[in-house]
């Protein structure tokens, strides 16, 4: 159909970031109320310890997803495979170094290389083939746990290399490895999005493909590097999963990840719909969701159950940001203020 | 090429595939080829292939549900402890019945009212009825009824050799309605025409609002309905079943030649899809050296294969 009214843009908002800082925020004092130790961070051996650094270790593996996502989603696609990635990772490295003797660094690489290759294949059926990106990364979602299955021989591989259990478990400067990790990937991330063009190609693909095709842009090129990218954050946070637990386990690892990744996003500002993005506001709302399940944990819910109440704020999230809602919202107060 | 065989391509082009799939496989396998592995295939993927009726009605629409493993197990697991606490297994089959549509009704008015994207809110429901179901009863739980004693020993004895249990009666009678409801009605007509152009079936004057919600109705009440399959074919409640059936149930789809953007597609398909289905995991069952992560990998190849012949079907019939 064609729309021959003028797109109007809508206005900027105040700050993106606020809503799911404030959501945040929220959850933390309803968590000092319930436990008035919950904020309260200790020092043992050098090492900050507490809930809050562990929201942050734990929450490090759902930051990394969603920065692959955001970008995905930026571009107007989405990434169901990353939770099926991670598996492949940890299964890979995993199998390397204790099967095969690999050294440590060619295990990692080994690992990612994988997830990268898996995050090529989505892209190159977005890009090249023209699949929807549901379907495109649905069919490596279900290749990739078996996949995971059959490196492993379907057996959950334990992991004993004091190196390799750093990466999940480890301190730098009194915090966990896992999460300088991570700000080391959102400033390069951040670096080459925004000092280069690149940040908005993605998001001129995102909002008109074909505008940004006409206008000389390899819409698919950028598009099949997004989902790399993302199988690269995938392969990484795989791999600080295996090395959290010791173990590779392709079934359970990475299960129900991809919602927890879209959601960071949703909940950060990214519209589903693509175009402008916020990797800031994603990250936020991967720690909303970490501490949602640190809060579960602390409260004795079992951690089974404690998807309930997760997919409750997604569903009123959704809906509170919804047109719709803030259609009759604008018309609630705009016959208050005649 | 005769416009017979155009429009019905990926339809002949899974019923071939099964044919060659069970053709091989039975040249491969000894006493492969029988009516009771036949009737195995349906009644050892009879809660699937319900949910997969659903699906279809679902994805004719444009739409997709990623929540019906979810509602399958909360539905076995749910009934199981009602009739273990000395319900009336009718009444329970009532009640979960009821939880289903009034589910699968909440997610659409969410999807439709609220426009938001399908997957978005049906993966929010996986959660919460995986989470509800592990409220209930974090494990497995056995049901003993008399009445689900006779259901489950009941068979109808086609020949000598062929018993066809209950499950997969109730898959049977499924599809049937699912393909009378699909292809005769004119709800299942509405359905492909939202499928095909959600803005021309408005403009047509067509109830887009309540067909999509009845459809998200329909296959929430059919994955409740394929949750009390389960626990006639399991004779048991388990809150952790049907991890990753929402994916098998959207391939089966898929392989039966339904287009995934909506608008085209056929039950019979459907059936297909269950049998090409139910043959690899069967063919693998026989072999004994190929494990089920092979199904997977097959399963996910073979949906590859089947939407890039759609999407080749679709540019040259678009051509025209």
């Amino acid at each position: 159909m064609i729309d021959y009214a003028i797109p109007q843009t809508p206005p900027p908002a105040r700050s993106p970031l606020i809503w799911p800082l404030a959501g945040l925020g929220l959850l933390l004092v309803i968590n000092v109320i319930i436990n008035p130790a919950f904020l309260k961070i200790s020092i043992l051996d050098g090492h900050l310890y507490g809930l809050p650094i562990d929201i942050l270790n734990q929450g490090s593996r759902g930051m990394l997803l969603a920065l692959g996502m955001t970008l995905v989603i930026a571009t107007g696609g989405v990434d169901l495979a990353v939770g099926s990635l991670m598996a492949v990772a940890g299964a890979v490295t995993s199998t390397l170094l204790v099967q095969h003797g690999a050294s440590l660094p060619v295990a990692i690489l080994a690992g990612v290389s994988v997830t990268a290759l898996g995050g090529l294949l989505s892209g190159l059926m977005v890009s090249w083939l023209g699949l929807q990106p549901i379907v495109a990364t649905l069919i490596l979602m279900i290749a990739g746990r078996g996949v995971a299955q059959k490196i492993t021989g379907g057996e959950v591989i334990v992991v004993q290399n004091p190196s390799f259990e750093f990466l999940g478990n480890g301190f730098v400067l009194g915090l966990p490895f896992s999460i300088l990790l991570v700000g080391v990937f959102y400033l390069l991330a951040q670096l080459f999005l925004r000092r280069t063009a690149a940040g908005l190609f993605i998001e001129a693909v995102g909002d008109n493909e074909k505008a940004a095709r006409f206008a000389g842009l390899s819409a698919a090129k950028v598009k099949a590097l997004v989902y790399v990218f993302s199988g690269i954050c995938a392969g990484v946070a795989g791999l600080l999963a295996t090395s959290n637990i010791r173990a590779a386990d392709p079934y359970r690892a990475g299960e129900m990840m991809e919602l927890d990744a879209i959601f960071a996003v949703v909940v950060g500002g990214t519209a589903l719909t693509g175009g402008r993005f916020l990797i800031a506001g994603a990250f936020v709302g991967a720690l909303l969701l970490q501490t949602l399940t640190t809060t579960m944990y602390v409260v004795g819910v079992p951690p089974d159950v404690a998807t309930v109440p997760k997919a409750l704020l997604i569903i009123v999230v959704c809906v509170a940001q919804s047109d719709v809602t803030r259609g009759w919202l604008r018309g609630l107060f705009k016959r208050r203020a005649l | 090429m005769n416009p017979f065989v155009r429009r019905n391509l990926p339809l002949i082009s899974t019923a071939a595939i099964f044919i060659l799939l069970f053709a091989s496989a039975s040249l491969k396998y000894d006493g492969f080829f029988s009516g009771s592995v036949l009737v195995n295939i349906f009644s050892d993927n009879a809660v699937l292939g319900i949910t997969a009726v659903g699906m279809t009605l679902v994805i004719f629409a444009g739409g997709i549900d990623l929540s019906v493993g979810a509602v399958v197990a909360y539905t076995s697991i749910f009934s199981a402890i009602l009739i273990q606490r000395g319900e009336h297994p009718g009444a329970v089959a009532f009640y979960v019945l009821s939880l289903g549509a009034l589910f699968g009704a909440f997610m659409g008015t969410l999807i439709h009212v609220f426009k938001q994207p399908a997957f978005l809110i049906t993966l929010a429901g996986m959660f919460l009825a995986r989470g509800m179901g592990f409220w209930v009863s974090n494990e497995s739980t056995s049901i003993t009824h008399p009445l689900y004693d006779s259901l489950s020993r009941f068979e109808l004895s086609i020949g000598e050799n062929v018993h066809v249990p209950l499950t997969a009666l109730l898959l049977l009678a499924t599809i049937v309605v699912g393909y009378v409801v699909a292809h005769f009605t004119r709800f299942g007509r509405n359905l492909l025409a939202i499928g095909g152009s959600e803005q021309s079936a408005l403009l047509m004057g067509l109830p887009v609002g309540a067909t999509k919600i009845a459809a998200y109705t329909l296959n929430s009440t059919l994955a409740a309905f394929a949750g009390l399959v389960a626990t006639l074919y399991t004779g048991s409640g388990n809150p952790s079943l049907g991890v990753g059936l929402e994916l098998d149930s959207i391939a089966i789809v898929v392989i039966g030649g339904t287009l995934l953007a909506g608008g085209r597609g056929h039950m019979i398909g459907t059936l297909f899809g269950i049998l090409v289905f139910g043959t690899i995991q069967s063919a693998i069952l026989f072999d004994g050296r190929l494990d089920s992560a092979w199904v997977r990998i097959v399963v996910a190849a073979l949906l590859l294969t089947f939407i890039l012949l759609q999407r080749a079907i679709v540019r040259s019939t678009a051509k025209r």
